[in-house]
Order: C-alpha cells, then sequence, then structure tokens
C-alpha cells in the first residue's frame, strides 16, 4: 500500500516524521486526559484524607467504603476541625481561618506560610505555621484527638493520622493513607492488624518525652509495655522510620507544646 | 468478509470472525494456552473486584491498541514498529489511570502499580504485534476484545476461588462465615498469597490440555 502513496515508508525522513507525529499524538491525548480529570482527582484525594481522619479515630473500618455525603454527615456531626500554632500550641481561635478546607500539604511547602524544619531524623524538610487537629466530639466532650503525621519511610514520604486520647498520651487509632512502601514488607504499615497494635499505648514515658517506638520482634500487651510496638519483620527501614516521624510529631517541633497543654487538661 | 456460513448464529459474525472472537475465550487463551500476562494475575486476583477493574481495563486497551495499531499498520515504518505500538498502548494505559483516579479512587490506589503495568502486559504487545501489524481495523477490534476476555475469563475465575477460600467472601459480600465472626470456615491463607494463583493457573493450564488434547506437546 506504501508503494501505492509514492512514499518510502522505511525512508529515515519518513521514519522521524512519523515517529514525531506519534509522539504528539499520544502526548495530546494524555496531557488532555491529565488535565481535564485533575480537578477530580484532587477532590478524591481530599475526600480520602478526610476519611482517613475517620478511620484514625475509629469511626470508620479500615477499607469500609463511605460515600461523600457520609463523610460530610460525620464531620458535621462528630468532627471539629481546629487548627493551632505548632510553636507555641495555641489553638488559633475559631472562624479566623477556614480550618476544614486548611491545607497543610500546600501550607508547608508555601515559604510564607512555613518554616525550615530544624535539623531531624524523620525526614521532615519544612513545618507550616498552623497545624491541624481534628477533634471528635462524643455527648458533648472531645472523646479524641488526631494529628497528621508525616516522614520519609523507604520509598518516598508516608503520610498518616494519629488518634489520641483527651489524656494527651494514649494512642486510640493510627493509619498511613499514603506511602510507597514495598508492599507485602513496609507496607505492612496500612495493614489494620498492625495498625491495631497501637491501640491503647502510651506516646510519652514517665519523663514526658515522646517514647513510643517499633521495635524488632514482638512487643507485649499495651498494659504491661505500653512504649513499644511490635516490629514488621522484613522492615526495619520501615519500622524505624515509623518511631522516628511518631516521636517528631509527638516532640517540640511537632504537635509536643500542644499536646502538653492538652496532658495538662486544656482542652477537657 | 467473506464466508458468512448460515450456521453462524449469535453474534451475526463470519466464521472468520466468531474465530478471531471466541478461540481466545479457551482453546487459544492468551493465559492458559499461550502462557502470557501471567504475573498481573498472580498479583491482582486476591478479590473479585480488583480482577474486575483489571479485567475492563485490559479489555478496553487491547481493543483500542489493536484498533490504533492496525490503523496505522500500512504506515508504520517496520525499523520503529516496537516503539510505535508501545507508545500507544502506554498512552492508553496512562488514560485508563487517570479515569480510574478519577472515578474509583481507592481501588485505583490498590491497583495502581498493576495498572501501569498493563503497558507492559505480554498479552497488549502480543496482540498488537501478532495480529494487529496484519489485519484489518474491525478484526483486530474483535481480537482485541477476544483476548482481554480470554484473559479476564482466567482472572475472574483464580480471584473467585481465592477470594471464597481465602477471605470466605464474593465481591466483598460474605459466602462462608468465617471462624472468628462467629461462622464455621476456617479461611486458607495460602489463598491470599501469590503462589496459591500459580496453583490454581496451573491446575487451569491442566484441565485445559486434558479437555483439548490437541494442546499437548509432543516431546
Amino acid at each position: 500500500m506504501a508503494e501505492a502513496t509514492g512514499v518510502n515508508i522505511n525512508s529515515t525522513r519518513y521514519t522521524i516524521v512519523f515517529a514525531a507525529i506519534v509522539c504528539v499524538v499520544c502526548a495530546a491525548l494524555v496531557s488532555v486526559t491529565a488535565v481535564s480529570l485533575q480537578p477530580r482527582q484532587a477532590a478524591n484525594a481530599r475526600l480520602y484524607m478526610e476519611k482517613n481522619v475517620l478511620v484514625a479515630a475509629g469511626l470508620v473500618q479500615h477499607g469500609q467504603s463511605v460515600s461523600r455525603s457520609e463523610v460530610e454527615a460525620f464531620f458535621e456531626r462528630d468532627i471539629k476541625a481546629r487548627l493551632l500554632f505548632l510553636e507555641t500550641g495555641e489553638l488559633v481561635p475559631e472562624g479566623k481561618i477556614d480550618a476544614r478546607n486548611y491545607d497543610q500539604r500546600a501550607a508547608r511547602n508555601d515559604a510564607a506560610t512555613s518554616r525550615a524544619a530544624p535539623t531531624n531524623t524523620a525526614g521532615v524538610r519544612r513545618l507550616p505555621e498552623y497545624g491541624a487537629v481534628y477533634l471528635v466530639v462524643k455527648d458533648g466532650q472531645v472523646d479524641q484527638l488526631v494529628i497528621p503525621i508525616e516522614g520519609l519511610g523507604m520509598w518516598g514520604t508516608m503520610y498518616g493520622f494519629l488518634s489520641l486520647a483527651p489524656d494527651g498520651t494514649t494512642v486510640r487509632g493510627l493509619t498511613y493513607y499514603e506511602h510507597k512502601e514495598t508492599p507485602g514488607l513496609g507496607g505492612e504499615i496500612s495493614d489494620p492488624k498492625w495498625l491495631a497494635l497501637w491501640k491503647g499505648r502510651k506516646s510519652y514515658d514517665e519523663l514526658d518525652k515522646p517514647a513510643i517506638t517499633v521495635i524488632k520482634g514482638a512487643a507485649g500487651p499495651p498494659d504491661k509495655d505500653p512504649l513499644h510496638v511490635d516490629g514488621m519483620s522484613g522492615a526495619t527501614v520501615t519500622s524505624n522510620a515509623v518511631t522516628r516521624l511518631t516521636q517528631f510529631w509527638l516532640g517540640t517541633d511537632g504537635y509536643g507544646p500542644f499536646l502538653r497543654k492538652v496532658r495538662e487538661g486544656a482542652i477537657r | 468478509m467473506s464466508a458468512v456460513s448460515p450456521a453462524a448464529g449469535g453474534f451475526g459474525l463470519g466464521a472468520r470472525e466468531r474465530a478471531v472472537l471466541l478461540d481466545p475465550l479457551l482453546v487459544n487463551n492468551p493465559i492458559g494456552v499461550q502462557v502470557l500476562g501471567i504475573c498481573s494475575a498472580l498479583a491482582i486476583t486476591t478479590r473479585v473486584d480488583k480482577a474486575l477493574v483489571m479485567s475492563a481495563g485490559l479489555i478496553l486497551v487491547t481493543m483500542l491498541a489493536n484498533l490504533a495499531v492496525s490503523l496505522v499498520r500500512n504506515h508504520t515504518p517496520a525499523a520503529i514498529r516496537i516503539i510505535v505500538q508501545l507508545s500507544i498502548i502506554a498512552s492508553l494505559v496512562i488514560v485508563f489511570d487517570q479515569v480510574l483516579k478519577a472515578t474509583l479512587y481507592e481501588l485505583s490506589l490498590e491497583l495502581s502499580v498493576f495498572v501501569g503495568l498493563i503497558i507492559t502486559n505480554c498479552i497488549v504487545m502480543g496482540r498488537a504485534e501478532g495480529f494487529a501489524m496484519n489485519n484489518p481495523p474491525y478484526l483486530s477490534v474483535l481480537d482485541g476484545l477476544g483476548n482481554g476476555l480470554g484473559y479476564s475469563v482466567v482472572l475472574l475465575l483464580v480471584a473467585f476461588v481465592r477470594e471464597l477460600l481465602g477471605a470466605g467472601k464474593v465481591l466483598g459480600f460474605t459466602v462462608l462465615p468465617l471462624v472468628k465472626d462467629g461462622g464455621w470456615y476456617v479461611p486458607n491463607g495460602l489463598m491470599l498469597l501469590a503462589p496459591s494463583a500459580l496453583f490454581l493457573i496451573g491446575l487451569l493450564i491442566w484441565a485445559l490440555r486434558q479437555w483439548k488434547p490437541h494442546l499437548q506437546e509432543k516431546d
């Protein structure tokens, strides 16, 4: 057929032109799709993040599917999103900034609303001025505090939520909702069975220092061995990363100042 | 097309079209007979819903890739034909992945890496190079659909057995109540691990070759 058109389709010039056309057509197809679907993807990612606040608080089970309206209902009824000054731990007065739609990741990437983090082992580079906290309200009382945590794992940043009891130290729940750890090894950080091991353990030791640690091997039950969590076999790097990032966010550069006030009874 | 036999029956297709569409379902199954696309068949068959989405993706990509490759087959320089096929397939897979993220977000997180791997799924490349390069667009689409369906049949079968025996569920609905939830069924944990898919596919290939002895190699 090529002979009929009088073009030698195996000539160098034709080959280059053909390759260029294929590239342009494919690139156009991919770009148009990616750009046009971006808003929906962003909305989905946001919903997924909010769902994980509920998972950390135990209001939704791991792997349970919830619709947008159900998440919305939970946030209306049971969750109070608040912002706080990370450095001092003071709550930002309500209504000053829309806490519900605050994008902490965008804020910490923006030089105007963040600062460089002090040297740390958790892989946190920048700290936002405001940190989000989700207060889970039950019968008019604050029942849990859910804080976002993040840090460098083996292959990329791990994002999660940690839920604490109003005593400011007892772990009520944990989730990792975005990570790039090896499936089957470090990827177990999103395994509900492992996450359930955190429940009831303490974040701080008697000296009020962040002390909860993922150890090698198995830890005792929460009441006997409250500061240790079972390690994940074959995932030492991820286990250590989880320890470092959890302690970082519980520490003075993270939510430490706020959680100290909580332990002193500030929000009860 | 020639040779439309009066006995062709369903689909209103000629014999050639029917063969192209239906052969890959059983007698020329891409997994069972051609032994292509095994890696993804091991990885994403722990649950039927994952297998469904993966199947839909592969059917779409194989059909559209075959169509596109077939349309340009007479204009494609032989020296770069594989790269052209790969560009087409890769673009289609990325589009599918983007659509998935915009619609079934959580499933896309679980499937993500394997959706990307459709690009290197031997079935898609194999059909583009082996069929669409030498056949007209209409037949190529049918071939893509047939092979995609053939892959899906095996995938869904394996996923059904694995989810049922491994978790006592089908599509997330409890069929065999588990002991830990007060039922009677003790789940087989092996079924949730990749090797079980290898065993199941092995059994399937064996059954297929017993049923159609001409598939057995002479040695």
